[in-house]
């Protein structure tokens, strides 16, 4: 295979493998294309992996905790926050609950607002964070206690909006997972219809190769290892670029907001070495059925 | 080795070849002459199974052309050597490669010694790594009559083998031909060149078959 664009893939070729001559244009752009091809799938599973870990994180930060809010007049706090400790401390299902402090709760919003929180000028209400036993207590029966108790405080159990926040996080993976499908499906389509631009470019070759002997599975091998290669050696080049791309986005520390988690995280990192042997498995197995179609057609 | 019982080939309905019944025995040195368009060449690829007969029964190797499947027909072509009227080269390969490429689609070794002997046997030694279009009409033959024997066939069919070259390279053609055959090989030469087979009779036992009026006849000595 030679290649003007991609000097690299100019390796040798067995005899069996160059019975079937070079098609310039063609194979660069099979190369290109899967090259291109895997450069997205990074990134879509990439996605399908950061929205996993944020389905798992808010999924078990939030499942045991909850909070109680408590809005009253500056002067009347202190003793509803009090009252409703003691509320919280003689409910069952209640492992722990403790007042945060106000930089807790700076970082805690932070996320959301930035760290340009104007947090002396807004009236913050005061918060109260509740530890649950992995039993759990009964949210009713305990904002009934806290009304009566505590009339500023309001009990926010998280799941009212945790729950849309992981079904957007778990769709978000179910389309990073249907992206990388619908990739391998495009890439099996293109290779299919380069092999079979390829098949049909070479009939008298393939009529000289029968003439001489040649099986049907000998001349598909031809061509199939050809595809193969080049949706391979593209797929690598992809999945490097992709790579390197994914690592060079700006981490979530720096930006502050939870949005720039796309990456990969320790042993994720080997997932996309996956890319290029799918890419070769999509493309051997396209090129094997153009191959075996059209050399039944072509008597 | 190659029989004809009672069978015919016609392209789309119009019948070309008919109630042809002949028999190809091992070792014989067969040529097979007629006009132009009479179906020389058209008789060949009954002969190789590149066509299948449209009536009657063609058997090859003792075994109905009619049931056979692809494989079967892929190995088949490993054991006739066919030299073909435009000689059928990938453009793309060296000399060498062409003549070795039956070996090469049938996954066996090349032996590169072997393939020198061979190629200085039908003096094509200077030109082994040329390609195909650089050759003459000669050296096109002759590298075609190499990549016909290489795989050492039983059988060797040569369409208009001395098609276009001059009589001293038909001559030169004939003789290697010869030599085959006197190597045991079943020898079948389709031409319409009068003095080579003229020229062949004062060596070998040849027998001509004429196509004419649709037909094959077979002559012995008479010509
Ligand atoms: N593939 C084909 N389709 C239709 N007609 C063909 C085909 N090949 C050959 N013919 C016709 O069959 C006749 C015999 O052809 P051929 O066997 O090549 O004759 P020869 O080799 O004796 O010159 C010619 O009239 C030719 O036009
Ligand atoms: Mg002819």
């Amino acid at each position: 295979m030679k290649t003007i664009l991609l000097p690299f893939l100019n390796f040798s070729e067995s005899t069996s493998g160059r019975v079937v001559p070079p098609s310039g244009f063609t194979a660069q752009l099979t190369v290109i294309t899967s090259a291109a091809m895997a450069f997205l799938a990074v990134f879509a599973l990439a996605l399908s992996m950061a929205t996993g870990r944020l389905a798992e994180r808010w999924g078990n930060e939030l499942a045991r905790g909850s909070t109680v809010r408590i809005s009253a007049p500056a002067e009347q706090v202190d003793a509803q926050v009090a009252a409703a400790l003691k509320v919280l401390e003689t409910t069952p299902g209640v492992a722990a609950a403790r007042l945060l402090s106000e930089e807790e709760e700076t970082l805690l919003l932070e996320p959301w607002f930035g760290p340009d929180l104007p947090l002396d000028t807004l009236p913050l209400p005061a918060l109260i964070d509740v530890q649950e036993t992995s039993d759990g207590f009964d949210a009713e029966g305990l904002r009934l206690r806290l009304a009566g108790e505590a009339p500023g405080a309001v009990l926010d159990d998280h799941s009212r909006w945790r729950k849309p926040l992981l079904r957007a996080a778990e769709r978000l993976r179910f389309l990073g997972v249907l992206s990388l499908i619908l990739i391998a499906g495009v890439t099996g389509g293109m290779i299919t219809l380069a092999a079979n631009a390829a098949l049909a470019a070479n009939g008298q070759v393939i009529r000289t190769l029968r003439l001489v002997g040649a099986t049907d599975r000998f001349i598909a091998g031809a061509f199939v290892r050809r595809f193969t290669l080049r949706g391979l050696s593209g797929a690598l080049i992809g999945t490097f670029l992709g790579m390197i791309a994914v690592a060079l986005l700006p981490s979530a520390d720096e930006a502050g907001s939870f949005l720039t988690g796309l990456g990969f995280v320790g042993a994720q990192w080997l997932w996309p070495l996956a890319i290029p042997v799918l890419a070769a498995l999509v493309a051997f197995a396209a090129t094997r059925v153009a191959a075996s179609q059209t050399l039944r057609r072509l008597m | 080795m190659i029989e004809f019982h009672d069978a015919g080939y016609g392209y789309g309905g119009r019948e070309l070849l008919t109630e042809m019944s002949l028999t190809l025995a091992p070792g014989s040195f067969h040529f097979l002459t007629g006009p132009s368009g009479t179906g020389k060449t058209t008789f060949l690829k009954l002969c190789y199974r590149e066509l299948q007969a449209t009536a009657g029964r063609v058997s090859i190797f003792d075994e109905d052309t009619r049931g056979m499947e692809r494989d079967d027909v892929a190995q088949l072509r490993r054991r006739i050597g066919v030299v073909h009227q435009d000689c059928q080269f990938l453009d793309h390969l060296s000399v060498a490669e062409n003549v070795a490429l039956p070996l090469t689609v049938s996954g066996q070794p090349r032996d590169d010694g072997d393939l020198s002997d061979l190629l200085s046997w039908v003096g094509l030694s200077e030109q082994i790594n040329a390609r195909p279009p650089e050759l003459s009409g000669g050296e096109r033959q002759r590298a075609a009559l190499a990549r016909a024997v290489i795989m050492s066939p039983d059988v060797i069919l040569a369409d208009e083998p001395t098609g276009n070259v001059d009589w001293e390279m038909s001559l030169r053609l004939l003789q290697l031909l010869i030599e085959l055959n006197r190597m045991g090989k079943t020898v079948v030469i389709a031409t319409h060149d009068l003095h080579l087979i003229r020229q062949a009779k004062s060596q070998v036992a040849a027998r001509v078959l004429r196509i004419s009026n649709r037909r094959i006849q077979q002559s012995g000595a008479d010509l």
